[in-house]
């Protein structure tokens, strides 16, 4: 199982040495791998069909409780299978549609990068693995997009793409520390059976919040939808791949994997399920609003990623078995749709849906699959998409609240689906031979095969829906609603609701194609240019980029005295509280063993500090610095520190000379500030010399530690033989502290010596 | 003592401050040098202050005569007080080798390094 998802990788790294070598039968040679890897899952169909799942561990990093566990289930199965499998047609087809590329080593690294990625997330058994495995394919769709890199639009939409999807992984991320902390393990194998502690821990709502961000983002539900369309600006092999059947469906997967761990609450029901009904409508109007075949593909797969989740929101069984069906259904006919519209803007060269018209005599086998496809997209029988839309239907129906409103929502997209279905597959195949840039021709057998087999294989499961469902649909319903689901999928229900609802909205569907030239003029004028949601997207990436300018002017001046202001605001805050909060109690002012002449040099030292601050030129300042010195240097001996006292007197003396030669080259004082900023700043010194006060009354009373000065005065003569402590600590105990000390003496005096000597030359 | 001790130390810090806050580069110096002292006294009287016992041991003895003041406090001030003034020499040098270069002393005029 681990080299299954590894392997991915480690062809991909291949790739660019095999397409050199290869050229354009690239795709075909490549495609074994994916091909390998259906089969491979396709051999453990019969035990998951019987029920089972698996589990495989490797240990990865033990000590942070990561393991590299792989869970096998209904649900992963489905989806292993619809990326290992439509992987094997997608290789193929981009073989042949972007056959001469320079660039195609490249791209199949990228590709088959991201459907080991893909694999390795669905496959994911611990939520790190699994949180890992998630950013790769942002990282790797980011890639994809962008693959015409020349191209600025592409850029742009590759980026907003990443924006989006890492800033939900971010949430995503916080969502599985917290799911972690409720359900005492990261295993999903160990959470789907802790689903009550998680419901009823006191963080459920934030984590549950940060989870749904995660989904939502990268699944583009409404407001994050508008990064899907943009993504469009990859080769379409990469759209009919990550931005139809697989990546968005990440977020589908997520929330059916997590239902029944976090679901099935109300505060689930309303947001999931009402964020999927928005989705669906604002997906359903945008597609009709849109003329690009591409984009109404795009914005279709926004509704159908909002259906998807809308029923992973109702949280019944038969949603679980809608789900599934729905889901599997839409990658099949979805990705047919893309991969037609690929060789339509391949072969002829159009893109836009009015420019097109009578393609059907030049390229009958895609107009086949195409419209094969569209039928399953329409919901018309006996298509497998008919089935699950029956199945739609029967769970809006049926959902425990607002059954009424989510029964139209899902009507209405219906409704919308037809429309769609009628502009993908009739408007390009039918009517007026419309001239197209390139003399149509049909497309060569490597992109035709994905197509037709996708659009055969809605057939097929939709004339024989126990294929499906016994094979592998009950089993991940069942891992999707965490009991034993049995779907019992038919063509023929008989004549209930939900047929019903299947007529009516493919009556309305129908007269809605009729009318789109007027339906997408009226959806033109909305002022989505102006109000979208890409437009909030994009002021706040202008109000982000205008909030780093403005903190890294207000931070980064250039002026030190700021730097030192902030520095001391922040050390005032921090210190000041931790010091407030941890001793609350002011301590006691203890003067028991004041002695007077002490008092006296500590008023002088404190005087002469002022002093050197108050005074009006440089020589008063600097007899004042010099008069605070020697006060230090007379506490030190007063306090039996007859050495620190000796060395600071011959420091200080060398200070006063220093500065006195030095400082007088220089010119005098100007006051250059206001009255203002000098009462800030001795607001500041005031309040910095309060907090150290405050800080060394209360050290006194603190210890954390036992000192080690003991062991010092110990070992002094038996250890250092010498008889002062302090002298031994020096040269003996902390010898390289005081070797590191003379290395800075003497680097400061090479700096000064070449300093001076720099100033003789340029005299000179 | 502690107790005054705190408070000087206090008073030399908010000096220190308020000099390294200004715009001229002499008055920064002078702020250092004040910081330099507040710190030490700061270390020496967190360590303890002991009247008349200095930590030397008597000739031929193994064992200091009693309590002595803390050593490890002393050595670490020792240390730090030579490290300051290496530090200052430099800085007033340098202060003076970049006031020939820019012809002045205000740090304002001497953000930019175009002049």
């Amino acid at each position: 199982m681990l080299s299954a998802v590894l392997a991915g990788f480690v062809v991909a790294a291949c790739a660019p040495w095999l397409a050199a070598r290869l050229g354009a039968r690239t795709g075909w040679v490549l495609a074994v791998l994916p091909l390998a890897l259906t089969l491979y899952f396709a051999s453990f169909l019969p035990r998951i069909a019987a029920g089972e799942s698996m589990l495989f561990q490797y240990a990865w990093i033990p000590g942070l409780d990561i393991r590299l566990g792989f869970l096998l289930d209904g649900l992963s199965l489905l989806f292993a299978l619809l990326i290992s499998g439509i992987g094997t047609l997608i290789v193929i087809y981009a073989g042949g549609y972007l056959a001469g590329q320079r660039d195609l080593g490249r791209f199949y690294l990228f590709l088959l990068s991201f459907m080991a990625s893909m694999l390795g997330l669905v496959l994911s058994d611990n939520l790190i693995t699994l949180f890992v495995f998630w950013e790769l394919t942002s990282i790797t769709s980011f890639l994809l997009i962008g693959f015409n890199h020349e191209d600025k639009t592409a850029r742009a939409s590759a980026l907003q793409g990443l924006f989006v999807t890492v800033g939900g992984g971010l949430a995503l991320l916080a969502g599985f520390v917290l799911l972690a902390q409720a359900g005492g393990s990261y295993d999903l194998s160990m959470l789907l059976s802790q689903g009550e502690a998680v419901r009823g821990d006191a963080l459920y709502l934030p984590l549950l919040l940060l989870l749904l961000l995660g989904a939502f983002t990268k699944s583009a539900q409404a407001p994050f939808h508008f990064w899907l369309p943009n993504a469009m600006a990859a080769p379409t092999p990469v759209s009919a791949y990550l931005h139809s059947a697989t990546m968005v469906k990440a977020g589908v997967y997520l929330l059916a994997r997590l239902q029944p761990v976090v679901g099935g609450t109300m505060e689930w029901f309303w947001l999931v399920s009402l964020t999927g009904a928005l989705t669906l409508l604002v997906g359903g109007v945008l597609a009709l609003r849109a003329t690009g075949m591409k984009r109404v593909l795009a914005y279709s797969t926004v509704m159908a990623l909002g259906t998807l989740t809308l029923l992973a929101g109702i949280g019944t069984p038969a949603a679980a078995t809608a789900l599934v069906t729905f889901l599997l259904a839409h990658s099949l006919y979805k990705g047919a749709l893309f991969l037609c519209a690929g060789i339509i803007d391949h072969e002829a060269g159009v893109r836009d849906l009015r420019e097109m018209g009578g393609l059907r005599r030049a390229m009958p086998w895609t107009a086949t699959a195409s419209i094969i496809a569209a039928l399953s997209l329409a919901g018309v029988m006996p298509l497998f998409g008919f089935i699950a839309k029956e199945a739609l239907f029967e769970a809006a129906v049926q959902a425990p609240e607002l059954g009424t409103l989510l029964t139209v929502v899902a009507a209405v997209g219906a409704m919308f689906a037809v429309a769609v279905a009628g502009l993908v597959a009739v408007r390009p195949w039918f009517g007026v031979q419309a001239t197209t840039p390139r003399t149509p021709h049909e497309a060569p057998p490597a992109l035709l095969l994905g197509p037709l087999l996708l659009a055969a294989l809605g057939l097929l499961f939709g004339l024989w829906p126990g294929l499906a469902e016994h094979g592998l649909l009950a089993a991940a319903a069942s891992a999707v609603h965490g009991a034993e689901v049995v779907p019992a999928l038919a063509l023929w229900h008989g004549f209930n609701l939900p047929l019903l609802l299947s007529v009516a909205g493919l009556l309305l569907g129908l007269l809605l194609y009729v009318q789109w030239a007027r339906v997408q003029a009226l959806l033109q004028r909305l002022p989505l240019e102006r109000y979208g949601a890409e437009r909030a997207y994009e002021a706040l990436m202008t109000w982000m980029v205008d909030v780093a300018a403005w903190q890294t002017r207000l931070l980064q001046s250039g002026y030190l005295r700021r730097y030192i202001f902030i520095t001391l605001a922040t050390l005032l805050l921090v210190s000041g509280y931790a010091l407030a909060t941890r001793y609350p109690v002011w301590p006691a002012l203890d003067i028991s063993d004041l002695r007077f002449h002490e008092l006296v040099i500590a008023l002088v030292i404190v005087l002469a500090g002022l002093a050197a601050v108050k005074a009006r030129d440089r020589l008063a300042a600097v007899a004042a610095l010099g008069a605070a010195g020697f006060g230090v240097a007379l506490l030190y001996v007063i306090f039996s520190a007859p050495d620190v006292g000796i060395t600071q007197v011959l420091v200080e003396t060398l200070t006063v000379i220093l500065l006195v030669l030095v400082l007088f080259r220089l010119p005098g004082y100007v006051n250059t500030s206001r009255g203002v900023i000098h009462v800030r700043d001795a607001l500041m010194g005031v309040a910095v010399g309060g907090l150290m006060t405050w800080l060394l009354l209360e050290a006194r009373n603190v210890k954390l530690f036992p000192s080690i000065s003991g062991y010092f005065i110990e070992q002094s003569v038996p250890g250092g033989h010498g008889h002062n402590i302090v002298n031994v600590i020096l040269v003996d105990f902390r010898a390289l502290d005081t070797l590191g000390e003379i290395f800075v003496l003497g680097l400061a005096a090479v700096g000064v010596y070449a300093m001076l000597k720099l100033r003789a030359e340029d005299r000179r | 003592m502690e107790t005054v001790m705190a408070f000087v130390v206090g008073g030399l810090y908010a000096a220190a401050v308020y000099m390294m806050l200004r715009r001229s580069i002499v008055k920064l110096v002078i702020g250092l040098v004040l910081l330099g002292n507040a710190a030490n006294l700061l270390i020496f009287t967190a360590g303890g202050l002991t009247r008349g016992a200095p930590p030397l041991i008597a000739e031929g003895a193994l064992l200091p005569d009693g309590a002595v003041a803390d050593p490890l406090t002393q050595a670490l001030i020792l240390t730090a007080i030579v490290i300051g003034f290496g530090v200052l020499a430099f800085a007033v040098v340098l202060i003076h080798r970049a006031y020939e270069v820019v012809q002045a002393v205000n740090m304002d005029k001497m953000k930019d390094t175009d002049t």
